[in-house]
């Protein structure tokens, strides 16, 4: 079945952030998604109904992960893919973001798979470009494919994500997937904690809607989802945390830590991974409790469902806007 | 120069205006006559569009509103140095479409004005072109350093008329001290950029709930309660006169309230946004919103009009900073801060009496006789053998901000698009009206 054939409810051209979805659009992508993740496994062919598109990954920061999963996921449906990272490119020599979206302009793309350092950039070039946006990560703003990859990822191995509760662990202050993953799981229903030390969880952001600990022994409590961060190195030399050492021994997640939490509860990561920093090693290989491979699975099915979506609604905006 | 020449001995008769002195609370029927650059007359005689004033030239004012030009604390020229962000020339065309017809401009041109040249070349230049009159600050510290003070009792002989370090704060509190004492020697006022840097250091705009949300970095309103609580009390050490640029945040304010109580000699000024705009202004990422300091959240706004309402805030200073498209189509985080404001100074300024805040007499004082009072200079006040310095405006003539049709070079205006109530119809400088709607 192909979105074509089935009422489109996702009407966005661009999908920059998860803040402003509805419950039912979130809902239709991953159950798209979910059709494209079983195909995958299966190694069958879907349909190619990005043949003939043009799909340029523009990373202004590196990430072989996301790029890779992105790039896979168009191939999946058929695009011609283009990877632009910056070492590769003009930014460096002063070009401008605007100057950039000009010239990839005149390459006429159906979809820009964008990411970029600085909060609010992706929203920017969307303005200014006559294709999709697919925002693969902006700053310490969103990272919606994330998200949706995790949501699909707890969905099967939970069978819905109402009612959940997940606790976010980490340097929830400088993450994107933080942010986007609560605007998702309150938008469906769960029940978020936010736990990090003061420095990384000002109390501001109970803002977004979750329940704020500063204990990661009364946050895991019940949980059903015990979602991990990476926090980086230079954030652990005495600017947000004294030490390494000490971040690990109260928040790292071990089997100690991890029996605060519920018998079956699931362990996630959006990678890379910190091994003994903030997750030990034996818990982020236990196959029975750790989902980070499935994660990484998910991420193609998800990115599938969103470049179909997008490029779906991209003709309907060529047509009303002539371009 | 010739044009003065032309008009030396040259008499104009403003008349059936609305003459309002603010310094002396006069708001009457009336008109002004000046002869060359003075004001030479002025009073209810006036009063008719036809009556016999004798061998003068008659403007009619029907009905306007005839004020002193206003006086404005706070301009960036970017001349010398940046001249296509802006200049002197489209400073003043700015200045003069706004009723400005004096501006105090900050030191932060390159060369830096730490050095009498950069002084006198400002000077010059700006009375060459004969827009607005253009008074120059001299920096505190030796390229704005904050290590070093400049020769301040020198440029204050050259003509700068009052000290501050600019966009910059003086962040070492010996420095400050060592200026605020020194600058009492020649009877000096410093200004300072009320902002502790290391705590503003990387941010791009107001710390809180919506900063979170973007995913935008936080500057903390005590980056500028904890500056202003500092040299308030140093310059009640010192016995120095303050100054306090731009505030912006509800517990300033009432640093500076308490402080007036006790009889410091500290004086204050805030910026058209942070009356007029909160942090939302912000959202979707607008860099025209972007501010130093950050436009704050909605109560701050509110103590802001307070502190303007009960005088603890002397003066409204437009905190002009243009800035091109290079330096704003950009990212949040990568745009410059600033927006232009000298054209909407009045503007915005009036959005406080005819909001019910203030009366216009109270809204006018704090655009022309307090800020003068504060650099003593000879403006802002209608009085006889004064300059023939004049704003007419309509209080109530509506229009829509449009950036793109505001005379300065950047069009980085934060109002962009707003619609705004009463408007500058003729700007006089020196007798020689230098703008006309």
């Amino acid at each position: 079945m192909s979105t074509r054939d089935r009422e489109l409810r996702f009407t966005h051209r661009h999908l920059l952030g998860i803040e402003g979805l509805y419950p039912f659009e979130i809902t239709d992508i991953l159950d798209r998604a979910e059709v494209y993740a079983a195909a995958n496994r299966r190694r069958e062919k879907v349909e190619q109904s990005l043949e003939g598109r043009t799909v340029i990954n523009l990373f202004f920061e590196n990430s072989t992960r996301t790029r890779t999963s992105f790039e896979r996921a168009a191939k999946r449906l058929g695009a011609d893919v283009i990877n632009m990272s910056v070492a590769t490119s003009s930014i460096k020599k002063g070009e401008t973001l605007i100057d950039t979206a000009v010239t990839l302009n005149a390459m006429h793309p159906d979809v820009l798979v964008v990411r970029h350092g600085d909060s609010g950039a992706v929203n920017l070039l969307s303005q200014k470009v006559n294709c999709a946006v697919l925002n693969a990560g902006d700053g310490t703003h969103e990272h919606p494919t994330q998200a949706l990859l995790d949501a699909l990822t707890i969905r099967r191995r939970k069978g819905s994500i109402t009612g959940l509760n997940v606790a976010i662990c980490g340097d929830v202050l400088h993450s994107r997937v933080a942010r986007s993953n609560v605007h998702l799981l309150s938008a469906m229903g769960a029940r978020v904690r936010l736990v990090a030390p003061t420095t990384l969880l000002p109390s501001a952001m109970q803002v977004l809607g979750a329940e704020i600990y500063n204990d990661m022994r009364e946050g895991l409590k019940d949980v059903d989802v015990v979602m991990m961060l990476r926090l980086q190195k230079e954030r652990m030399e005495g600017a947000y945390l004294p030490s390494q050492r000490e971040y690990f021994h109260f928040y790292g997640l071990d089997y100690e830590m991890l029996a605060k939490a519920k018998d079956d509860a699931l362990i996630m990561h959006p990678g890379p991974m910190n091994r003994g920093v903030e997750i030990d090693s034996d818990v982020a290989d236990d196959i029975e409790r750790s989902a980070i491979q499935e994660q990484v699975e998910m991420g193609v099915a998800v990115r599938m469902a969103c470049l179909e979506m997008v490029t779906a609604n991209l003709d309907q905006w060529r047509e009303e806007n002539g371009k | 120069m010739s044009v003065k020449k032309d008009i030396a001995n040259k008499r104009v008769a403003y008349v059936n205006a609305r003459l309002i002195d603010p310094a002396s609370d006069l708001d009457i029927r009336g008109g002004v006559l000046t002869e060359g650059e003075k004001i030479v007359d002025f009073g209810p005689g006036y009063a008719k569009a036809n009556g016999h004033y004798g061998e003068v030239d008659v403007i009619d004012c029907d009905g306007a509103c005839l004020i002193p030009g206003l006086v404005d604390l706070r301009v960036q020229l970017r001349e010398p140095g940046e001249e296509h962000k802006g200049t002197l020339k489209s400073a003043g065309e700015a200045a003069t479409s706004g009723g400005v017809t004096s501006m105090l401009s900050l030191p932060n041109s390159t060369p830096v004005t730490d050095d009498m040249s950069v002084v006198e070349f400002v000077a010059r230049r700006a009375r060459l072109l004969g827009l607005s009159k253009v008074y120059p600050y001299g920096a505190i510290t030796k390229g704005l350093e904050g290590k070093d003070m400049a020769e301040m009792g020198m440029l204050a002989e050259s003509g700068a008329v009052a000290f501050t370090d600019g966009i910059r704060a003086v962040a070492s509190p010996k420095v400050m001290r060592k200026a605020l004492t020194y600058a009492r020697n020649y009877d000096l006022l410093i200004v300072q950029h009320p902002e502790e840097p290391s705590l503003a250091e990387g941010g791009d705009m107001n710390a809180g709930a919506l900063a979170i949300r973007m995913g935008l970095t936080g500057i903390p309103t005590v980056a500028e309660t904890i500056m202003v609580a500092r040299d308030v009390r140093l310059a009640e050490d010192t016995g120095g006169r303050l100054h306090f640029g731009h505030l912006s945040t509800a517990e300033s304010i009432d640093i500076i309230r308490r402080a007036k109580e006790r009889g410091v000699a500290v004086t204050c000024d805030t910026a058209p946004p942070y009356f007029s705009l909160n942090e939302l202004a912000v959202g979707e990422y607008r860099t025209f919103a972007k501010l130093s300091p950050p436009l704050r959240n909605e109560e701050d706004r509110q103590a802001v009009i307070e502190g303007l309402k009960d005088g603890t805030i002397d003066a409204i200073a437009s905190d002009h900073a243009p800035e091109d498209e290079d330096s704003k189509r950009l990212p949040f985080a990568q745009a410059a801060f600033g927006g232009v404001g000298l054209e909407t100074l009045l503007a915005i300024t009036l959005e406080l009496y005819h909001n019910k805040h203030m009366s216009l007499l109270e809204c006018l004082k704090k655009v022309t006789c307090n800020p003068a009072n504060i650099v003593r200079l000879p403006a802002g006040r209608i009085a006889k053998g004064a300059a023939a310095d004049l704003c007419l405006f309509d209080p109530e003539r509506g229009w829509k901000i449009d950036a793109d049709q505001l005379p300065s070079k950047s069009k980085n205006s934060p109002f962009d698009g707003r619609l705004a109530q009463g408007r500058c119809l003729r700007t006089v400088v020196d007798g020689r009206t230098v703008f006309e709607l």
